[in-house]
């Protein structure tokens, strides 16, 4: 497995990127054995590797031209490590969701690798590609379109069980999905009803279940409690906490509620245009972040004190995000940014540890791709 | 008092019983102030606001009690016709969802314009003067090129921003604005937020802010109604109820929000679930899932307690609760 390692106690010193290992599998048995491997708690599970997705812009009805693409995912690299919790965060369109999609398999990557286990899971196919796919599920924001709803509880947890069989035996399946039902808190003789018949959070553990029943080690979460209500949000997120620990399992969990992103998450990621503006440690982001769109998203967001908020110092960004098929030269963000200077139309400013903060051991010395990095507290009161 | 709400309530007759959206609603604002109206989706936040505003759906809904009363007259006793001449001139309402409020058929000039033509009697070329001049001060750029779109060619910001153009375009005394960043980004919420406190400041304005967002509470209102079950469980200053809350459930909702400027330990999480409107559980409602609740919660329904300095509680125990 790659070096270097990342240990519990020395979170902050956690790199975005360690170097892949990339078994040599030369057979199909080679792929699945490594697929199924087992990777020590803190070891690099997940590796995104300049993965881009561009979706064509089309135009004409018989002769389709292509006279564009919306450049969703743009270039983004990083590591999920095993047993941890890596939040995304970034306003709508960014990129989030394509990204989550590119994970799963369900889109296919324009350029870049996706390494699971050493494996890259965008050249897989057949067998080793299937073992991935159990491997990783993934939890869906809405709880009300994501369920289909002629279908029982029961079929809908079991579903998976038809792709994969050698999970649970046909004679096993009921009790199975009983078994799971009980682990995310539902009574496990709801198995024979409907979508309809439950709540917003009660049907958002049913995705939950669905998502653990072929005992996956990554789990992408997309948006997985923003169409609940508060006091239920944090129901779910307490059973998602739980659930970690009792299966060892690796989060991906977007949302764009950065209070939420913080309580669950041991990293955060920050997308802007599908790019990774920043990305560190939950105290990192949160309490010493250095990019002008980390800063500007975090001072956004209203927190519940009302003493804060003479303390705190706001700032608003104007306009619009660009679009992504055409986004600004050189840094994407510099039509919105108030530190912009003439570099930041011409360079593209690289993902890492700014130079002025390398080896100074502080908490500002994390990736950021900006070209004047610094250091902002936006979310504590002066 | 420039609205006092007293005592509304609203039924819903459905094919499965008659649902008691809102119970026994009572709140009430003062010229220039905010106040906030916090609760969970179902709670009746939107069904109140829409009965004070005349735009219920009626059948199926039914006001089956209560008062209105906006410059002293109760509006709920007024004809329709000088109903429709105060909402817009005088109280006005900005929606979630932009894009359904407005008429996608019709560019935002026009939209704008007519207001002034209805209630101004201006000329067509005056008005559409004006509604430039609106779109500009709300913050929406190259507002005259822009005059000539379509609802569907602005960005969700810039279409929050032509409705609350529309709300302010007569400078009413009083918005209702149901939750009117709830679709947005942050940052998109907090530019809405900013340009929304400004008018108001500028046009002294009172607005009643309909959220589900606490942080939004606190950054915006200067008081705060809390919502359950379709009845206001507790009123207060806004920084009174952050030092301490006087109901269990406001305690509750305070408590279970993860925080932005620390990691926090186990969220708190409140138990069950909000009750279905056919089924509002006798006594409290809040009963079946409050921490602190005794025999009493279960028979008697406490009424709105006075609990301090402008403060008000539902709760049997109100004072416990206040002391923590
Ligand atoms: N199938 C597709 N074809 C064309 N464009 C697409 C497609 N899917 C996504 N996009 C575009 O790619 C960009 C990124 O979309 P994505 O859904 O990943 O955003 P997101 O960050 O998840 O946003 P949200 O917070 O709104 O969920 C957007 O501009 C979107 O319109
Ligand atoms: N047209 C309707 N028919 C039946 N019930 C309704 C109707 N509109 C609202 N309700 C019910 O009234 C209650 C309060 O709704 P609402 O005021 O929209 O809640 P909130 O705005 O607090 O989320 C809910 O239980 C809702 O289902
Ligand atoms: S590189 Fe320039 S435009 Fe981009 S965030 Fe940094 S200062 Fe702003
Ligand atoms: S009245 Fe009783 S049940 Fe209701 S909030 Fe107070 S203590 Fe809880
Ligand atoms: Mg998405
Ligand atoms: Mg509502």
């Amino acid at each position: 497995m790659a070096e270097p390692r990342k240990s519990d106690d020395s979170m902050d010193a956690t790199p975005n990127v360690t170097e892949v290992a990339t078994a040599d599998a030369v057979t199909v048995d080679d792929s699945v054995a490594a697929i199924e491997a087992t990777v020590e708690r803190g070891e690099p599970i997940l590796q995104v590797r300049n993965l881009v997705k561009h979706f064509p812009l089309t135009q004409g009805v018989l002769f389709k031209k292509q006279v564009g693409a919306v450049k969703a995912v743009d270039g983004i690299s990083f590591d999920l490590y095993q047993g941890e919790t890596l939040g995304i965060v970034g306003e709508s369109g960014c990129g989030k969701s394509t990204v989550a999609k590119l994970l799963m398999t369900l889109e296919k990557a324009t350029a870049g690798e996706v390494f699971f286990k050493g494996q890259d899971i965008t050249r897989l196919s057949g067998r080793a590609l299937k073992a991935v796919r159990r491997n990783i599920q993934m939890v869906f924001q809405d709880p009300y379109t994501s369920l289909n709803p002629r279908m029982t509880v029961g079929d809908i947890i079991g579903e998976p069980f038809d792709i994969h069989p050698e999970v649970a035996p046909k004679g096993d399946r009921r009790r199975r999905v009983q078994e799971l039902l009980d682990v995310v808190g539902l009574n496990p003789e709801y198995i024979n009803r409907y979508p309809h018949q439950f709540s917003g959070g009660q049907r958002q553990r049913i995705g939950i279940a669905r998502g653990l029943a072929l005992n996956p080690e990554v789990i992408i979460c997309d948006e997985p409690v923003s169409a609940l209500d508060v006091s239920v949000q944090a129901q779910v997120i307490n059973l998602m906490e739980k659930l970690q620990d009792e299966f060892n399992l690796s989060y991906i969990f977007i949302a764009h509620d950065l209070s939420i992103v913080r309580h669950i998450s041991d990293r955060v990621g920050v997308m802007y245009l599908g790019k990774m503006a920043e990305i560190g440690t939950d105290t990192q982001i949160y309490d010493h972040p250095t990019h002008p769109y980390t800063q500007a998203l975090l001072s956004a967001v209203p927190v519940p004190d009302p003493e804060a908020r003479e303390g705190r110092e706001r700032i608003i960004l104007s306009g619009d995000v660009p679009s992504p098929a055409n986004p600004p030269s050189g840094c994407r963000f510099r039509t919105r940014c108030w530190k912009a200077q003439d570099k930041c139309a011409t360079e593209v400013p690289l993902l890492a540890v700014p130079e002025r903060f390398k080896g100074t051991g502080g908490h500002a010395a994390h990736e950021s791709a900006c070209h004047f990095a610094e250091e902002k507290d936006v979310v504590h009161a002066a | 008092m420039l609205l006092d709400v007293r005592d509304l309530r609203v039924e819903f007759r459905t094919r499965d019983g008659v649902a008691r959206a809102v119970n026994g609603v009572s709140y009430a604002v003062d010229a220039g102030e905010t106040l906030a109206v916090l609760g969970e989706s179902g709670s009746g936040k939107s069904v109140a606001a829409q009965a004070v505003m005349g735009i219920l759906d009626t059948p199926p809904g039914r006001i089956t009690g209560g008062e209105v009363l906006f410059r002293g007259r109760d509006l709920l006793r007024l004809k329709e016709e000088r109903r429709r001449r105060i909402r817009g001139a005088e109280m006005a309402m900005i929606f979630q969802d932009a894009l359904s409020a407005l008429n996608p058929v019709l560019d935002v000039g026009s939209q704008l314009g007519e207001m002034f033509v209805v209630h101004r009697g201006m000329s067509r070329g005056q008005a559409r003067a004006r509604a430039v001049e609106l779109m500009d001060r709300v913050g929406i750029p190259a507002a005259r090129e822009r005059a000539g779109d379509y609802p569907h060619q602005f960005s969700g910001g810039m279409r929050q921003r032509v409705m609350i153009a529309m709300a302010l375009a007569l400078e009413p005394a009083l918005i209702i604005a149901d939750e009117p960043t709830t679709a947005l980004d942050v940052t998109v919420q907090a530019q809405v937020m900013e340009l929304l406190a400004r008018l108001r400041r500028e046009l002294d304005m009172a607005l009643i802010l309909i959220t589900h967002d606490l942080g939004v509470v606190a950054e915006a209102a200067d008081r705060i109604a809390v919502m359950y079950a379709g009845r206001i469980v507790e009123t207060a200053p806004v920084h009174a109820v952050h030092r301490a809350a006087a109901h269990p459930y406001t305690r509750a909702l305070l408590d279970s929000v993860p925080r932005l400027d620390r990691k926090g330990r186990e969220l708190y999480a409140i138990r069950g679930l909000p009750p279905n409107p056919l089924r509002v559980p006798p006594g409290c409602a809040f009963h079946p899932r409050c921490p602190v609740a005794r025999d009493i919660c279960r028979t008697d329904e406490p009424p709105l307690y006075e609990a301090g300095e402008g403060r008000r509680s539902a709760c049997h125990f109100w004072r416990e609760t206040l002391d923590g």
